[in-house]
């Protein structure tokens, strides 16, 4: 009965985008499609000034687009509809807490505005966090104020989390708190997490679904899993005069006289045979880490546009 | 309950892989006995910070090679099948002894050159695990 449950379910999405843009003078977001399955954990990936943040706030309603659909947990999303936001929490390094109160003030501020607040998950969070209530802002420490801030947004028990760089520049200690915390609250299979980041290893781990964004743009989409086990890399000796054969998805990196590295973002079984056939020796097939795999899909993205 | 899989992004191979090995692993050495319950999926991926995604591959790959059972809303256990746990060690050496031959094909070494590096590394690997005995 419940796995029924867990299918029916499965497809039902928490929040998606379709065609968005939006231009500014140096900047353009272009035509993203994104869509977020309830009950999952998705990573959005991409360098600093990517369009993670722009994103985010556009799905938030912070930002209004310029061409394209937006809705979040079943309704469209505009800036007036505050109500439609009760049950999202948003969580960017821009906000701010007011320096001379505590965190405990900051939590009963939080309360009266949410009716949601959960008094027991917050006092959970604190202890969790190595936070104590009575601790003036001013004196906490960038961990401690990210931690602070998550726990504003976490106790009020929203339906879709979304995350712009929780975890930039956090200890690794604070990271694996803040990770633990996040897959405790996907246990619940109705809630729903977007998280962005910089740095692949932040989300890889914990995420369902990971999006590679570059320069307004994005340019792949999968499961970590996935990812490692279609992309690898191939070092190869080659007679001299040898070019690459074309093949979908395969790109040179480096060469050194007769040795070559490849790239492949469609592994499969036959292709070390293909490879040979065009005179080639294989010298190793290699797993990228999903950090390479990133650079890679940039660097290839960034190539098809200019050509 | 979980506290026996280990995750590691240091091991380049796939998240879902490493948790059916030590799935199987504890299944293969006794462990986990026939019947024995597993976690669900989603508190298995919360205990180990892994992507529910990661786990429920790894469930559905060991439902289908016969090493749990899972039953409609009960959530899944170690299969109650003869011989599993000689099976699943019987497995593991094939799919080393398939990597191995894999690469030998790939580095283009003939039938007879495998037959002979592993025979070879027969005699050494014994010689020595006598060596440690004595």
């Amino acid at each position: 009965m419940k796995k029924e449950l867990d299918s029916s379910t499965a497809t039902e999405l928490a929040a998606s985008m379709e065609g968005v843009s939006k231009s500014y003078k140096h900047f353009k977001l272009r035509s993203i499609d994104f869509s977020l399955e309830k009950g999952t954990v998705a990573g959005l990936i991409g360098p600093n000034g990517a369009g993670k943040s722009t994103t985010m706030r556009i799905l938030m309603g912070l930002v209004q687009p310029d061409e394209g659909t937006v809705s979040a947990l079943g309704k469209s999303i505009s800036s007036s509809e505050a109500s439609s936001k009760q049950d999202i929490g948003y969580f960017s390094d821009d906000m701010r807490l007011y320096k001379p109160e505590s965190i405990g003030w900051h939590m009963q501020f939080v309360r009266s505005l949410y009716p949601s607040w959960d008094d027991g998950y917050a006092a959970q969070l604190l202890d969790r966090f190595g936070l104590i209530a009575h601790q003036i802002v001013k004196g906490l420490s960038h961990g401690q104020r990210v931690k602070a801030m998550l726990l504003l947004i976490l106790a009020r028990r929203p339906k879709l989390l979304i995350l712009d760089e929780p975890t930039n520049g956090l200890d690794p200690v604070a990271k694996h708190e803040i990770l633990t915390e996040l897959m405790r609250i996907v246990e619940d299979d109705s809630r729903t997490i977007l998280y962005s980041s910089h740095n692949t290893q932040d989300v890889e781990q914990i995420s369902d679904s990971i999006t590679f964004i570059d320069r307004g743009r994005v340019i792949a989409s999968s499961n970590r899993d996935e990812f490692v086990e279609r992309w690898k890399r191939i070092r190869i000796h080659a007679p001299d005069g040898w070019k690459t054969p074309s093949m979908e998805g395969l790109r040179l990196e480096s060469s050194h006289r007769n040795l070559h590295v490849l790239s492949l973002s469609n592994f499969h079984e036959q292709v070390p045979n293909q490879l040979q056939q065009s005179g080639i020796v294989i010298e190793a097939v290699e797993s990228m880490t999903l950090e390479e795999i990133f650079v890679s899909s940039v660097m290839r993205g960034r190539e098809e546009i200019q050509s | 309950m979980h506290s026996w899989i280990t995750i590691s992004l240091g091991d380049p191979r796939p998240l879902y892989l490493q948790v059916i090995e030590q799935v199987k692993r504890r299944v293969a050495v006794g462990d986990l006995p026939p019947g024995a319950e597993l976690p669900s999926i989603r508190e298995l991926a919360a205990g180990l910070k892994v992507s529910v995604i990661t786990i429920k591959r790894a469930y559905l790959e060991l439902e289908r090679d016969g090493v749990i059972a899972t039953r409609q809303g009960k959530g899944s256990v170690v299969a109650d099948k003869p011989g599993l746990q000689a099976s699943i060690q019987e497995g593991e050496l094939r799919d080393h002894l398939k990597q191995a031959v894999s690469l030998g094909l790939l580095l283009g070494k003939s039938k007879t050159d495998m037959q002979r590096r592993i025979a070879e590394i027969y005699e050494q690997t014994q010689k020595v695990a006598n060596e440690k005995r004595t």
